[in-house]
This record gives structure tokens, sequence and C-alpha cells, in this order.
């Protein structure tokens, strides 16, 4: 298998559509025939990254790379930027508002999520410069 | 009832047996009543639903909108159960049929739900660190 490209918009604050892309992002993994734990951790840390930008960012993309060895997530938006990068990957620490805790978001665990789900995470964002999340992960065999 | 006691290993419940311990009712999935349910996890939080490896699990929850089908889709749980009588609404209901995740519904509360399942062997997710 050579490299693999598939790119997902994610509108900001659109909690119908939430998730979505991240549920194609699992389709086409399960498509190439990943194993199901790196499957459900890839999954997880789309999804979670994907419902960050619903609640806090701007216009995103998700975009998905598989090369041999290697899946990669990139994950972008343009909205406000992590004011505290280290404290938002302190499990509970949240911003979020009573409206999102009520949806059953904002637990303070999404970055900690991607963080332990993933082999690396590497986090770029800059106040008012938008958020960039590269999220890597081995393919053994 | 289909236990299923194995050299002292948990027993797996059915989704059959799952519907009866609550007397729930099935509101996708009738043809699922044979499916294997290898853990239990209860919570209204998504996140922490995503903390454990609960591909397999029933979920127990009270939260009732369309964020429930695809958390629990992108972390493959085996089924779906609302506590407390709550009733998915049409969005939901197709949105889980495409996936095919079942879905019930059961009158018992959270904690009588729970106690209703462990009492049948069912165990919980542990973290997955």
């Amino acid at each position: 298998m050579s490299n693999l490209t598939k790119s997902f918009n994610v509108k900001p604050r659109d909690f119908v559509g939430a998730g979505e892309a991240s549920i194609k992002v699992q389709e086409v993994l399960k498509a190439v025939g990943f194993e199901e734990d790196l499957i459900r951790r890839t999954s997880v840390c789309a999804y979670e990254a994907e419902m960050n930008i619903v609640m806090y960012g701007g216009d995103g993309n998700i975009s998905l790379n598989i090369d041999p060895e290697k899946i990669t997530l990139n994950i972008t938006d343009d909205g406000p930027g992590i004011e505290n990068i280290e404290m938002s990957l302190v499990e509970g620490y949240t911003t979020s508002s009573a409206k999102y805790q009520e949806m059953g978001f904002g637990a303070g665990m999404g970055l900690p999520n991607i963080k332990n789900n993933s082999d690396s995470l590497e986090i770029n964002s800059q106040k008012d410069k938008g958020t960039h999340l590269k999220i890597r992960f081995k393919v053994k065999g | 009832m289909n236990n299923i006691m194995n050299n002292n290993k948990i027993p797996t419940l059915k989704l059959a047996d799952v519907k009866e311990a609550l007397r729930a009712e099935i509101l996708v999935g009738n043809d699922k009543l044979d499916i294997s349910v290898t853990n239990g996890a209860s919570s209204d939080l998504m996140s922490d639903l995503l903390t454990g490896p609960t591909d397999g699990a029933v979920l127990l929850t009270g939260l009732n909108n369309i964020q429930v089908i695809r958390t629990s889709v992108i972390a493959g749980v085996a089924a779906v159960v609302f506590v407390r009588g709550k009733q998915p609404n049409t969005e939901m209901i197709n949105h889980a049929k495409e996936h095919g995740l079942p879905l019930l519904s059961t009158k018992f509360t959270m904690f009588s739900s729970c106690g209703r399942l462990f009492a049948k062997g069912l165990r919980g997710v542990e973290k997955r660190k």
C-alpha cells in the first residue's frame, strides 16, 4: 500500500453534524483493514479533536494520511487558538460552558485522550492564529 | 438465560440477556439480540466514554442526543441503553440503524440498571492506562 490522503471539513458550532468527519475517518481505516485497536485509537483522536473544533474553534479540517509505516492526522482550524497548552493537557481542566456540559462534553478530557491514544502529538497554537494538531500512529507489521 | 461460564472467566452476556435484565424495549437492533456484550459502561459524559477500551461494551446513559450515537460508533460500543425511560428521536434512531448500533430503553434508573447488569456478571471498562 502506498500513500493515501483524505480530507474532511469541520464547521464550528455545528452540533448536528459534529462527529461525522471522524466517522468517515473510521470508515476509511476499516476499508483499509487496519486492526481494531488502531482504528479505535485513531478514531477517538479524530473525534476529540473534531469536537474541540466544533466547541471552541473556527473553520477546521481533518486531514488523514496513511503510509506503510504510520497514520497521520493533521487537524487544523482558524479559531482563537489554545490559551494555555500545558493546562489543556491536564485531565479535567476545561474552559467549557454549562451548555456544553449539558450536551455531555466539556469534561476536560479531549487533549488528554488524544495524547493517551496516540504515539505522538504535536500541538501548535497561538492566540487568534488558530491551532494545528499533528497526531501520529505507528502501523505495526 | 444465556450466561456462559468458562473456566473462571467473567460470564459473557448476550444482548438478549441485557434486554431481559433491564426489562428494556428494543428500538433498533431486533436482529442483534444474539450479539455478545463484553463489558458495561455508564456515563453521561462522552469524553469519559472515550478514555477506555469500550469496544463490545453496553453503554448505559441518560444523555439523549445525536452525539451519543456518534460517540458510541467511534468508541465501538456494542449497544446503547437509555435509562429512566428516555427515548431517542427519529434522527438518532436512523443514525443508529445506518451504523448497525442497537438502541434500547429501560425504565430503570442508572443506578438500578448498573446493579442489575453487575448482578448478571457484567463488569466495567477499566481505563486504558
